[in-house]
């Protein structure tokens, strides 16, 4: 076997991965893998807890999507206790996931992935980054910083901390909104509205239209996608049913509760990250237009939806669907896809902030503990986000399970990063430029590996024989 | 000369990067006195090399070095001590740095519960195996900074706040002190004590008692309404020049993140204190270990003996 390539870190994405690229003896790529070398454990150190506590601690799996977290796992604990919060209540949640998204949404496109298409793939890695962008092109980031920076003051003026926050409680939200706060945040809409339509547009003139064929070949795979709609097909971040959609088209539609009927998670030994599937639809497989496989993320939610209920979205997906179909497969659209939803979320604070619910004083009604299961779902910027919680009587947590956005990603991002490897790498030949555009295969999935690994576990020595019925892998753990 | 800065994360969630962000346009005017070169988040420094050439990890020497996160694996423990060797000034950042943070909550179990929960008692997941493959060993717990390598300053916090960031960081290019607030939230906090608990304690089942509208002087303290706050063993500072700590104005308690008010303090202590005080029973609080070390698990949690 010939030479490997590490490429470790990979940068400009939330966590930690690694690339190893396996060479063969002529120099060609057998094999490409993206190890996730990061772990934690909160399925296990939640146990026990009160399961209010949940919203308070599960923020922490992730520090750039922590109102995702902070909205299952209050949705998850209102299922629980079998409550429904008052509109107010739901709405100040929807408000609050809209204007995170925002600007979560602008962090990528411009802070993280932007460089690679405003500096250019094989720009020295010395300047291809946010620093290199704000020289490049310094008004634009000055607007972009000022913006994002605002959306942060937007969730500290609703919830008192823009992130891990606390506003967000089983049975609704903490305090109300009051109406002078709504007509400060109103005008602050209005900003980041600007923003996102100069984005979509400057985007489509400016970035897209360069990169089309790299957009048309880097990364490229087939697969099913994931999303949330609501009973009447449309696009929704905060509340709705699952859509699960084979890579022709047709779907599955079921409730949250169902998702173990319809998703499995696969082990690989060389990531501490599982790979789920489709079930129902055949065995894992890490394959291209393998039966099961599926993507979750922004390109996933803008091909399950049949329609977006905001004007300015619905004609950019009008145009996105006319220009690539539907589902749409190619990898780099995650990008375009993010800016229609960047568009859509800043639509729906302004639609949200407008109805006259949303300033009423009662956000939240009293729970009781009882033993129940309650499943709570968002659409996480990075995915379809999955919170199963278990309780007994006392309303203490005996069961866990956590599926997030970035973990239904795993197997198209190795398949995506093996396409762009083999398709970049021939005869031994590559330099920094070349692995930077291997790596530009994953950041369109924008990743969060401080999600996809909450789970904890280990590098075990002695102990696993506990597990010796499971089967002969025991042996390799030997370390 | 512009200042040299490098950043690593180690167990993290990624709040304490996203709370650099968050300092906003006056970050433009400070990355004109800094020069980043080394942080994984935001640019492309590799740590074998651009092209994966090197042997060994290597970070660039630096003026000043931010690491965020805990210590979980073997490899960040390696990759600490050469941020010790290449920064003059190392600053543990946010919580998870200072004292474990929400992940040292993983400490109150051993590693074959964390590895049978996740790999075997998952209800989705197939029973194939376990991952062990090219991914870095785990230590033992999870570790704060300065339990493995000497940390020069703590900027604590979950996440830590922007105005802390940008101030630690002007104060050290200006060759200024820098100092931590010494006082605890209710130091901080507006609402109305009296010294007495008006119910026996309380879950967060139901609301606070407040009067929408009217400003947080007129509401009663929260530990005395009987809800849980650990604002009497936490380190102020999370609002900033505003002041009112961050929860509060969401009229929430205090969850204690900004860690202990100072290095010797024991939360557990201070806590039982501040409950008996007005007069209710820190026993009706279950797993209180936990509950009072919530952000300061590092060296402070251990699994339960075995029955």
């Amino acid at each position: 076997m010939g030479k490997t390539i590490v490429i470790q870190p990979v940068t400009r994405i939330e966590g930690h991965a690694k690339i190893t690229i396996q060479l063969d003896d002529t120099g060609n790529v057998n094999l490409a893998r993206v190890n996730v070398i990061e772990l934690r454990g909160f399925e296990r150190f939640c146990m026990g807890r009160p399961v209010e506590d949940m919203p308070r601690i599960t923020p922490r799996i992730c520090g750039v999507c922590p109102w995702s977290h902070h909205l299952a796992a209050a949705k998850a604990c209102d299922a629980v206790f079998g409550v429904t919060p008052p509109p107010a209540g739901a709405k100040l949640r929807e408000l609050c996931n809209s204007i995170a998204y925002m600007e979560e949404h602008i962090l990528h496109f411009y802070f993280l992935a932007g460089a690679d298409f405003l500096l250019g793939p094989d720009a020295d890695y010395s300047v291809r980054n946010v620093i290199g962008v704000l020289q490049a092109a310094p008004e634009v980031a000055r607007r972009v910083v000022r913006v994002r920076h605002m959306c942060a003051k937007m969730l500290e003026i609703i919830a008192g901390k823009a992130i891990h926050p606390q506003a967000a409680v089983p049975g609704g939200f903490s305090k109300p909104l009051a109406k002078d706060e709504r007509d400060q945040l109103r005008k602050m809409a209005d900003e980041a509205l600007e923003l996102a339509k100069f984005s979509i547009a400057f985007a489509k003139e400016s970035v897209f239209p360069k990169y089309l064929d790299v957009v048309k070949s880097l990364g490229v795979i087939t697969s099913g996608f994931i999303g949330t709609v609501k009973e009447n097909g449309a696009l929704n971040l905060y509340d709705g049913k699952l859509r699960l959609m084979a890579s022709d088209g047709s779907f599955d539609d079921f409730a949250y509760d169902r998702y173990t009927e319809f998703i499995g998670e696969h082990i690989e030994p060389w990531s501490y990250l599982k790979f789920p599937y489709a079930k129902k639809r055949g065995a894992f497989s890490l394959e291209d237009n393998a039966p099961g496989l599926y993507r979750a993320n922004t390109l996933a939610r803008i091909n399950v939806c049949d329609f977006i209920d905001t004007p300015l979205a619905q004609a950019e997906l009008e145009e996105f669907r006319r220009k690539f179909g539907r589902p749409a497969q190619l990898t780099l659209l995650y990008h375009w896809a993010r800016l229609i939803e960047l568009l859509y979320n800043a639509e729906n604070a302004i639609r949200l902030l407008d109805d006259p619910d949303i300033t009423s004083l009662e956000t939240r009604v009293k729970v009781t503990p009882r033993a129940a299961r309650g499943v709570g779902c968002t659409e996480a910027p990075r995915g379809t986000l999955i919170h199963d919680y278990e309780t007994d009587a006392d309303g203490m947590l005996t069961n866990m399970n956590l599926i997030v956005g970035t973990t239904h990603n795993n197997a198209p991002i190795n398949l995506s990063v093996t396409q762009a490897a083999k398709s970049l790498i021939h005869d031994g030949k590559y330099d920094q430029g070349v692995l930077n555009t291997v790596e530009m295969a994953i950041r369109a999935y924008d990743p969060c590996l401080s999600c996809a690994t909450h789970r904890l576990d280990g590098k075990m020595s002695v102990k696993l024989d506990i597990f010796d019925a499971q089967g002969s892998l025991l042996d390799t753990l030997a370390n | 000369m512009a200042a040299r800065l490098a950043e690593e994360w180690f167990t993290i969630c990624g709040g304490c990067e996203v709370t650099i962000l968050d300092i906003g346009e006056p970050l433009l005017d400070l990355l004109e006195k800094v020069q980043i070169v080394h942080m994984p988040v935001l640019m492309d420094h590799k740590l074998f090399g651009q092209t994966g050439e090197k042997t060994e990890m290597e970070i660039p020497e630096a003026d000043v070095g931010l690491i965020s996160g805990g210590i979980r694996t073997e490899e960040h423990k390696l990759l600490a001590q050469e941020m010790r060797r290449k920064c003059k000034t190392l600053i543990a950042l946010g919580s998870c740095a200072c004292y474990g943070g929400i992940p040292a909550l993983a400490n109150l179990s051993t590693t074959e519960e964390l590895m049978t929960k996740v790999y075997r008692e998952s209800v989705t997941t197939d029973k194939n195996g376990f991952p062990h493959e090219d991914i870095p060993a785990l230590t033992d717990r999870v570790y704060a900074i300065s339990e493995v390598v000497k940390v020069d300053m703590i900027l604590p916090g979950c996440p830590t706040t922007p105005e802390m960031v940008a101030g630690a960081l002007t104060a050290l290019l200006e060759g200024r002190p820098f100092t931590l607030s010494t006082k605890s939230v209710c130091d901080e906090c507006p609402t109305i004590r009296e010294k007495k608990a008006t119910s026996t304690l309380r879950r967060r089942l139901e609301p606070v008692d407040f009067t929408p509208g009217a400003p947080l002087t007129q509401m009663r303290c929260f530990m005395e309404q009987g809800f849980l706050c650990n604002g009497p063993a936490t380190r102020s500072g999370c609002g900033g020049s505003e002041g009112t700590p961050r929860c509060i104005r969401a009229y929430m308690p205090c969850e204690g993140c900004f860690g202990p008010i100072s290095e010797k303090a024991n939360p557990m202590v201070d806590m039982m204190g501040a409950l008996s005080t007005i007069g209710l029973d820190p026993k009706q609080i279950p797993d209180r270990a936990a509950t009072f070390n919530r952000f300061s698990g590092a060296g402070r949690l251990r699994p339960a003996p075995k029955r």
